[in-house]
């Protein structure tokens, strides 16, 4: 994770010369067929990949992605919960083989904006005529003594696979009538009910297996999306077990941690929890900033209309890595974005004018075994931004009846299969 | 049928008001592929419960995005979502789907309760629901194959009356007992 060497690298590797000269040939355009490289095979990069291929089979599409297989962020809360395993979250990419996209597991290390062509570390280089970049999320240093190697020990579990299942068997080792602490993240960051909706999951494992157990959160926000429906839910199925602390009451929540001694600091005190759920503040991921695609915020700034980089023009930056609020930062936006930048990409390679964009989001929480709650949202283009649609959206009404909660949940568990489906199937 | 009319006359006449304030609206693609999240790719659900829209008429699709705007249909998030979208849009959507062919969903069914559905289907329900629940042209629905809880959903909330039938079928479904509509809705799903 050498940030430093790695820039290095790709200024060295920078210009499609230096790299032929070395001996790896650049994989160019074949036939005149028109190039589209995906960087990234996440909801986001995958279902855009795919799209392309559905609306113009004539563009050739290459998918570069580091894993053989990808691990869902959506629902892993319930294998913290216990309610699921972590392989129904895996996926592969033979779906969209069949799609005809070229799936390359390699790590890219740097983009060419001007020659238009994307760097791996094996040194190959891939030739475009559009780029779509969907890196999802790195991390922030907001949490000093909050490394990789802290992250072992104090697992954030906010990227899918080992760490989920870290943070599951910790809380399964740990004693009745321990704290499990959850530092949560200051906004903007990947799925805002997500620290909420994980302390439910938590908590319906401990109330079943170790009742004496108490979840503490200590917020870097002061409120925090379906707030009212989370703490409703916090009251009426784990009374007494879930305390949440704003911002505010600690002066900015976790400011320092100490793995080994195991300990989580704020300003103003010190816990020594069970178990440490430290998720810290969040940018775009890495490739984003070395391709320079970042702005001041730590987020790709891009055209509401086409989600086209509006620092490096024919990339195109999808999902949670991009500046694209009001959408959330979800698995649903990521998806719906992806199919807005899908359509932009195949019409501007054929020379055509991109069409209306439109964009839906809907999120789902398990908030118990039968209790689902919900945000909807419809999006449209307003005066060349992303607006919500006036008067639709919203959240599940707070009075809401306990059959109409468990059926969420049976449509959260359907938007689950099909969203997964939709991406990479 | 008469309710389902009206829909469409209403909705007919929304359309010619909200012309004139149309700009630019996305494709039907566009605008169908934001469904898939939840309804599946093309409109081919993977279930549990989420129902399929592949395969339905656009009278339908329209009438019930109406109604899940206006509120004669209850939906978890449905309402929601459906008040997002104009009538053009709405008009757009359909023909997407209208054009897919209706999916089989791989559930499982009670085969007692498929034969008792069956007799009931032939007397009660088959003259609106065209080859049990298969043929888009009769603007029902398709409950062929459809989810088996959408289908029991659907009917509880005919049933409470937060959801209107047509005045046809809820004089049927008023002299049907909760056992005779479940083997209705296990026949529905296990066909096709």
């Amino acid at each position: 994770m050498n940030n430093f060497t790695r820039r290095d690298f790709i200024r060295l590797m920078g210009s499609a010369a230096v790299v032929s000269a070395i001996g790896f040939p650049a994989i160019a355009a074949a036939g005149g067929k028109k190039q589209v490289v995906v960087v990234g095979g996440g909801a986001g990069g995958a279902t855009a990949a795919k799209y392309i291929r559905r609306a113009d089979p004539s563009i050739e599409v290459t998918l570069i992605e580091p894993n053989e297989h990808y691990y869902t962020c959506f629902f892993s809360n319930e294998v913290i919960g216990g309610d699921r395993s972590l392989d129904t979250l895996k996926f592969g990419y033979d779906g969209l083989s069949r799609h005809g996209i070229k799936v390359v597991h390699d790590t890219v290390t740097g983009i060419d904006a001007a020659g238009r062509k994307v760097i791996t570390s094996s040194g190959h280089s891939f030739s475009y005529d559009r780029c779509i970049v969907a890196p999802g999320i790195s991390f922030r240093d907001d949490i000093e003594g909050y490394d990789m190697a802290a992250a072992e020990k104090m697992p954030h579990a906010w990227k899918a696979g080992a760490q989920t299942k870290l943070l599951r068997s910790q809380l399964e080792a740990m004693p009745d009538g321990g704290v499990v602490l959850i530092a949560a993240p200051p906004n903007p960051f990947r799925c805002p009910p997500g620290p909420y909706e994980r302390a439910c999951q938590m908590a319906y494992y401990l109330k079943n297996h170790k009742p004496k157990s108490k979840i503490l959160i200590l917020d870097k926000k002061d409120k925090f999306s379906k707030q009212g429906l989370f703490t409703q839910a916090w009251e009426r199925h784990y009374k007494g077990m879930i305390e949440w602390v704003k911002a505010a009451d600690t002066n900015g929540g976790v400011t320092r941690v100490d793995a080994l001694a195991g300990t989580v600091s704020t300003e103003f005190d010190t816990h020594k929890p069970a178990v440490a759920n430290i998720i810290p503040a969040q940018k775009a991921g890495e490739i984003a900033h070395t391709a320079g695609l970042t702005d001041e915020s730590g987020w790709c700034p891009i055209d509401g209309k086409t989600f086209e980089s509006t620092i490096h023009k024919g990339i195109h930056v999808i999902g949670d890595a991009a500046i694209q609020a009001p959408l959330p930062k979800s698995g649903y936006a990521a998806n719906s974005e992806a199919k807005v930048a899908a359509a932009a990409v195949v019409d501007l390679v054929n020379g055509r004018e991109p069409g209306e964009p439109s964009w839906v989001n809907t999120c789902y929480s398990i908030v118990a075994p039968e209790d689902g709650i919900s945000v909807a949202m419809v999006y449209k283009l307003v005066n060349g931004k992303i607006a919500k649609v006036e008067g639709a959206g919203g959240l599940t009404p707070a009075d809401s009846s306990p059959a109409d909660r468990k059926r969420e949940v049976e449509y959260a568990h359907s938007w689950f299969n099909n969203v997964t489906h939709d991406i990479f199937g | 049928m008469s309710v389902i009319r009206t829909f469409t006359l209403t909705l007919g006449t929304g359309l010619l008001l909200g012309a004139a304030q149309l700009t630019a609206a996305p494709t039907a693609t566009m605008l169908a592929d934001t469904c898939a999240g939840c309804h599946g790719t093309d409109g081919v659900s993977m279930g549990p419960a989420t129902p399929n829209l592949a395969g339905i008429s656009e009278i339908y699709f329209i009438d019930s995005m109406v109604a899940f705007k206006n509120g004669d249909r209850y939906g978890t998030v449905m309402q929601r979502i459906a008040k997002g979208y104009t009538d053009e849009e709405i008009k757009l959507m359909a023909s997407v789907f209208a054009k897919q062919p209706v999916p089989k969903t791989n559930q499982e069914t009670d085969p007692s309760k498929v034969a008792l559905g069956e007799k009931l289907h032939k007397v009660n329900c088959h003259k609106c629901h065209d080859e049990d629940g298969a043929l888009p042209d009769d603007d029902a629905g398709i409950i062929a194959s459809q989810w088996l809880p959408y289908l029991n959903y659907s009917m509880e909330d005919y049933k409470s009356g937060r959801s209107v039938m047509p005045k046809k079928m809820k004089r049927k479904v008023d002299n049907l007992t909760d056992a005779e509509i479940s083997a209705l809705m296990h026949f529905y799903a296990s066909r096709l």
